[in-house]
Order: structure tokens, then C-alpha cells, then sequence
């Protein structure tokens, strides 16, 4: 009898890890192959030296995390370090901006009726349908010198005559702004249509100005939604390529961009990889903070990885 | 972790809570009545919720507004509360006009039917949340915090998170949280209706006793008929957004105003008056003498027979007011017993107490009879 059952228990758990073998395996050998082993070249590219034509060759160095933190043949320039903060100032000035514009839309969404709801999320999300680099070419249309746009802020002495408001580094926030909105509308809709009304109406029974209901009863819930909605923007707008090239007008340069360049016109592959290991450093350290965050805040931990 | 449920409200601690004394001032009685003029609400195009509410709630009551789902009760507890805002009508408490008044502004709090706590906040936290909005200061949010803890007998899960405490102790927290906030009025949505069936009984009689101590006017609702007449001083019974009648829960029961109320409050014997002449009507049970206060000039309405006032008997039938019937089924009770009789083809409900008197069996041919006192006329 005992012995029976030992068997059989045996026999599920082997059953069980046959199971597990099967589902996970594909999608196991697939982060092996493609993104494991491609990090660890990168990586090991990162340590080698620059060769005549931009390619890795040895001797093994630390030479392009040197140029990389801006010491070149002339001493040292701060260029990269400038272009680190910006990617910096960018994305969370980008994040910041969509939140504030993300909460009252998805808010909104969930106060009209049920059946107009999944079409109003389809309008947020349809524009992310066509080309990114489509997009940006619209919004360089857009802000083009002598375009309505651009005399209004002219007028009202906000740019010089006849200069446009792309391209800049306002452009370039601008831009990240309308890239990213869907991916915070998204979670945040989420968050609220789950959204417990009574809480809200117990904090305002309890003496709660609106804004402070807000922040006590509707803020907390919502949290995890935020997170998950900082976490789509931040780390994809850290790294964007496009967006700077094309609306910064090769001006305002984005971490992304320094090391695309390395690997196309510049030629340094060796130092672009000491750059993508920078933003991945980069990346660990915002989402290791926004873990801290969550837990302190409460609730909000298991969005972030 | 039950065993601070079934502890009770101690009615002999003489550890009052400075909430308590500072209601028990008079002076705060006047502050606290409520009045409901002409108060309609629409939800929509067709859903009338209220349909010009007139009511006047004493200070120092336990009412009970009470009905079935959708008679406007809980509408018209969210206006008292300022959640939602009358199309029409005017609200008055303590002399003071407050139908445009944000809920903040307003000394109401609210019992909510989920009880509504913030998970994230820990129990102390939750409990200082009124005072904190209104900005009392932290030393003194503590202390009242420490006292309220104390009264309600949950002083050692002052630091517990709410989603580690049972559905009773949660039901207390939110009593505590609303009523440390000293309001002029408590407002509660069905406050019991999550809990199980004993400790619902047990929280009836400590909310009534701690309303009694503490004299604060509370406005109750329920769909719970029992539950309304164990607490209540008085209850309004509403239907389609309309107030049935108003009255303490002995003349709601005994002399229901109309039939909704009578039905509601579970009254089965109803009977249809054909024709009536002096104190006698004429009923499809046959023609039956009422006593000299329910003489009225309406011609017809409804008879209630209430179950508990007919007597059963074996003795044939003579005199006014006594039918010959046959049990049709009988249901033991223990403390009573109840029967379903039928006159002719008429059915009729009878509960006596288990007195150790005759048990009637099914099929006995029985005389019923029934007081002219214990007749009721109902309007439509």
C-alpha cells in the first residue's frame, strides 16, 4: 500500500518535470539563443580592443570604457557624460508628463459607459499601430518652421522667429510624450477599472478634500498600474533611438543614439558595447529603485519584475 | 483571533471614551436631528430612487430606514452623506441647510456595507484618518486612537494590516474608524450584512447599546425586517422611492400602514374587504367584527390577521369571529408551532406558543378564533 502510492507520487513528479521541460524549453532555448548569448558577445566585445575598421580585435583593454566616461586623445570631454544626463532628464521628464496626461484619460475611460470603453482604449492605442518612424516625421511636419503650430509659440515669444519648434529637445520630450502614452493609459485603465468606489467615498465621508481622497484612496490603488505603466515607458524611452535622431535633429542625442552610432557611421563597436552595458546597468538600477518604491508604498512590488 | 468577536461591549465598563462624554452633553442633542424636505432623485430617464421624501429624524434616535433592494434607502442614506446630491429638495441637519454641502464639510460619517478600509493603511492608521483629514494633531490622534481601540475591545491590532483581520473585527474597525470623527449624525449601509448569521445578532444588540451609550443619532439600513425591530426606535419603511409609514417597530408590526409594509414585515394573513358596515367587514373568509377604533368610512382595504393572535380550538364554533378550518400542514418549531390552516379554500396562517397545551394534527378539523382587537384594517 505504501509502497504503491511512494510509486506513484514518483511517477507524478517525474510526469510533472516532463511537463515543465516541454512548456518551458522553447521559450528557454529561444532567451538562450537569442538574447544570452548575443548579451555575453556584447559583453565580451565591450572588453576588447578597437580594430581599423570599427571591429573588436584583442588584446583584451578597458580602453572603451574610458572613452566611454569621455577621455579621448584630447583629455577629457564631457560629451558622453552630458548625453548620459540628457537620456536621464529626458525619460523622466517624458514619464513624468505622461502620467500627468495618462491618469485623467484613463480615469475618464472608465467613468463612460461599458460599451463605449473598448473603443475609446482602441483610439489610444490605433495611432501606436503605424511606424514609429512615420509617426516622427508626422510631428517633424508638425513643428517645421512656418507650420500653425510653430507661429502660435512664436507669437506668444516662447521660440526665435523663423526657427520652428523642431528641431529640440522639446520636440524630442514632445515626441517621447506621444510614443508612450498608450503604454501608461493602458495599466492605469486597468488599475482604475478595478478601483474600489468606496474607498474614495469613505475617505471623503472621513473629511477628505478632493484632492486629498485622490491621493489617500484612489493614488494607493492605482499604484501597481503606475508602476507597471513607469516601467513600459521609462525603460524603452532610456534607450530610444528614433524619437532623438529625428525630432533632437542630431542635437539632442540620447544614450540610444550614442551607441547606434558606434555600430553604424563612428565604427567602434567596442565602445557601443561598453555603452549598451551602461544603459542595461542603467536599467537595473531604475527598476531595483522602483522595487524599493512599490514595497515602501505598498502593493506595488510585483509589477516591477 | 474570533475570541475578540464574541468578547462583548461591556455595558458595566466604566471606561468611557472622551467620544462618549462629549455627546452626552446636551447641548450636542439639538445639533444632530435631521430634515428631509420634498427629496427626489432620478437616476437615468426612468429610475425614480426618490420620489419627494418628506422625514424628520430626531437627535439621539436609532432609525432604520427599511426596505426591499431598490426602495431608495441606501439613495437616500448617500444624500445624507453628501455622496450623491437630491435633483430637488431640501436637507437640514442641526438647523443647518446642508443639501450643497461637500461630504467633507459635513459631520456625518459613514458605516459603509463593505466596510470600505484602506488596505494599505495599518488598523491605527485607518482609525486616524478622520482626525488626520481634519488636522488634529498626531499626539492627540494616538490617544483617541488608544480609546477607541479600547472601546471596542481591538486595542492589540492596532498595528495589524486590515487584510489580516476577520470579517467581525473589520465590521468593528469600521464602526470605530467613523465613529471617532464624533459626528453629529452615523450613518450605516447594512453594516451587517457580510456577517454570519450569530454574530450578526451579537453586533445588533452591542450597535444598539453603543448608541444608546454613546446617544448619537443613527440612521440604519436594512432590508432585514428582524433586524430593524430589534434596533430601532423608529423605522421608516420605504418602497419605490416612497415612505410607507413611519413609526416604531411595535406599530409597523401591529398596525402596518399598507399592505407593501404589511407584507414586508412578513405578515401572510391578508385578506381582501368586499364590503363593510359599522365595525363589521366582509372578507372572503366570511364576515368578521372589528373593534371600534378601526371603523372608517373607507368601503374596502385589506384585513390582516396577525398568525400569533388566532386561537385554535376543538369546541364547535359559536359566537362572532370564529371559523372552522382544517389543518393542512404543520411545521414544529420547537418554542412554537406553526400551522396552515384553510377556511373553505382560503388559506390561513396560525402560530401558537409550545405551551404544552393540544398539538392539532394534520387533517383535524379546528375552531379558529380571533379577537376583534387583533384585526387589522390596511389601507391599499
Amino acid at each position: 500500500m505504501a509502497t504503491t502510492s511512494r510509486l506513484r507520487r514518483r511517477y507524478s513528479s517525474i510526469r510533472e518535470a516532463r511537463h515543465l521541460l516541454l512548456t518551458v524549453a522553447p521559450g528557454a532555448a529561444w532567451i538562450m539563443v537569442f538574447l544570452v548569448l548575443p548579451s555575453l558577445y556584447l559583453m565580451a566585445v565591450a572588453f576588447m580592443t578597437n580594430g581599423p575598421y570599427g571591429l573588436p580585435q584583442m588584446p583584451l583593454s578597458l580602453e572603451s570604457f574610458k572613452r566611454l566616461a569621455g577621455f579621448g586623445f584630447l583629455g577629457w570631454s564631457p560629451g558622453n557624460l552630458y548625453t548620459l544626463l540628457r537620456s536621464l532628464w529626458q525619460t523622466i521628464i517624458a514619464t513624468g508628463l505622461v502620467v500627468i496626461v495618462a491618469y485623467p484619460i484613463a480615469y475618464y475611460i472608465t467613468t463612460c459607459r461599458a460599451k463605449w470603453r473598448p473603443i475609446m482604449l482602441l483610439l489610444v492605442v490605433v495611432p501606436s499601430w503605424t511606424n514609429q518612424v512615420i509617426r516622427t516625421f508626422g510631428w517633424m511636419n508638425l513643428l517645421a518652421p512656418g507650420t500653425p503650430l510653430s507661429s502660435f509659440a512664436e507669437s506668444l515669444g516662447f521660440i526665435a522667429p523663423n526657427m520652428g519648434l523642431y528641431p529640440s529637445s522639446f520636440a524630442v520630450t514632445l515626441g517621447l510624450i506621444y510614443n508612450f502614452l498608450p503604454f501608461m493609459v493602458l495599466p492605469l485603465y486597468a488599475a482604475f477599472e478595478k478601483l474600489d468606489l468606496a474607498q474614495v467615498e469613505a475617505a471623503q465621508d472621513l473629511y477628505a478634500t478632493p484632492v486629498r481622497a485622490f491621493w489617500y484612496a484612489v493614488f494607493p490603488q492605482t499604484l501597481a498600474g503606475l508602476l507597471a505603466g513607469v516601467v513600459l515607458v521609462a525603460i524603452p524611452a532610456f534607450g530610444m533611438y528614433v524619437i532623438p535622431e529625428l525630432l533632437g535633429g542630431g542635437k539632442s542625442l540620447m544614450l540610444g543614439n550614442l551607441v547606434a552610432n558606434q555600430f553604424s557611421g563612428g565604427a567602434n563597436w567596442p565602445l557601443g558595447a561598453a555603452g549598451a552595458i551602461l544603459m542595461l546597468l542603467a536599467t537595473f538600477i531604475g527598476l531595483f529603485a522602483m522595487r524599493r518604491i512599490g514595497k515602501r508604498l505598498g502593493g506595488g512590488e510585483q509589477v516591477v519584475i | 483571533m474570533n475570541e475578540n468577536v464574541t468578547e462583548e461591549i461591556s455595558e458595566t465598563s466604566t471606561q468611557r471614551p472622551a467620544v462618549a462624554l462629549k455627546q452626552e452633553q446636551s447641548a450636542n442633542h439639538d445639533a444632530s436631528s435631521i430634515e428631509m424636505r420634498r427629496l427626489h432623485k432620478r437616476f437615468g430617464r426612468d429610475t425614480v430612487a426618490l420620489d419627494g421624501v418628506d422625514l424628520t429624524i430626531q437627535a439621539g434616535e436609532f432609525f432604520t430606514l427599511l426596505g426591499p433592494s431598490g426602495c431608495g434607502k441606501t439613495t437616500l442614506l448617500r444624500i445624507l452623506a453628501g455622496l450623491e446630491a437630491p435633483d430637488d429638495g431640501s436637507l437640514v441637519i442641526g438647523g443647518k441647510d446642508i443639501t450643497e454641502t461637500p461630504p467633507h464639510k459635513r459631520s456625518v460619517n459613514t458605516v459603509f456595507q463593505s466596510y470600505a478600509l484602506f488596505p494599505h493603511l495599518s488598523v491605527r492608521d485607518n482609525l486616524a484618518f478622520g482626525l488626520k483629514m481634519r488636522g488634529v494633531p498626531a499626539e492627540q490622534r494616538l490617544q483617541k486612537v488608544a480609546e477607541i481601540a479600547q472601546f471596542i475591545k481591538l486595542g492589540q491590532l492596532v498595528e495589524r494590516r486590515v487584510d489580516q483581520l476577520s470579517g467581525g473585527q473589520r465590521q468593528r474597525i469600521a464602526l470605530a474608524r467613523a465613529l471617532i470623527c464624533e459626528p453629529a449624525v452615523l450613518l450605516l449601509d447594512e453594516p451587517l450584512s457580510a456577517l454570519d448569521a450569530g454574530l450578526r445578532s451579537q453586533l445588533q444588540v452591542e450597535l444598539k447599546r453603543v448608541q444608546k451609550r454613546l446617544g448619537m443619532t443613527f440612521v440604519f439600513v436594512t432590508h432585514d425586517q428582524d433586524e430593524a425591530m430589534v434596533m430601532s426606535d423608529r423605522i421608516a419603511v420605504l418602497d419605490g422611492g416612497n415612505i410607507q409609514q413611519v413609526g416604531t417597530p411595535a406599530e409597523v408590526y401591529e398596525r402596518p400602514a399598507t399592505a407593501f409594509v404589511a407584507r414586508f414585515m412578513g405578515h401572510e394573513n391578508l385578506y381582501a374587504i368586499t364590503a363593510s358596515q359599522d365595525n363589521w367587514v366582509e372578507t372572503s373568509l366570511g364576515r368578521l367584527l372589528l373593534a371600534p377604533s378601526e371603523q372608517t368610512s373607507a368601503q374596502e382595504g385589506w384585513l390582516l390577521i396577525r398568525p400569533e393572535t388566532l386561537e385554535l380550538g376543538q369546541d364547535q364554533p359559536e359566537g362572532y369571529n370564529c371559523l372552522q378550518g382544517v389543518v393542512k400542514e404543520r411545521l414544529y418549531r420547537g418554542s412554537r408551532i406553526e400551522y396552515r390552516l384553510t377556511v373553505g379554500d382560503i388559506t390561513l396562517m396560525a402560530v401558537a406558543s409550545n405551551l404544552g397545551q393540544r398539538i392539532h394534527h394534520v387533517g383535524d378539523q379546528v375552531t379558529i378564533g380571533v379577537c376583534p382587537e387583533d384585526l387589522v384594517r390596511v389601507a391599499f
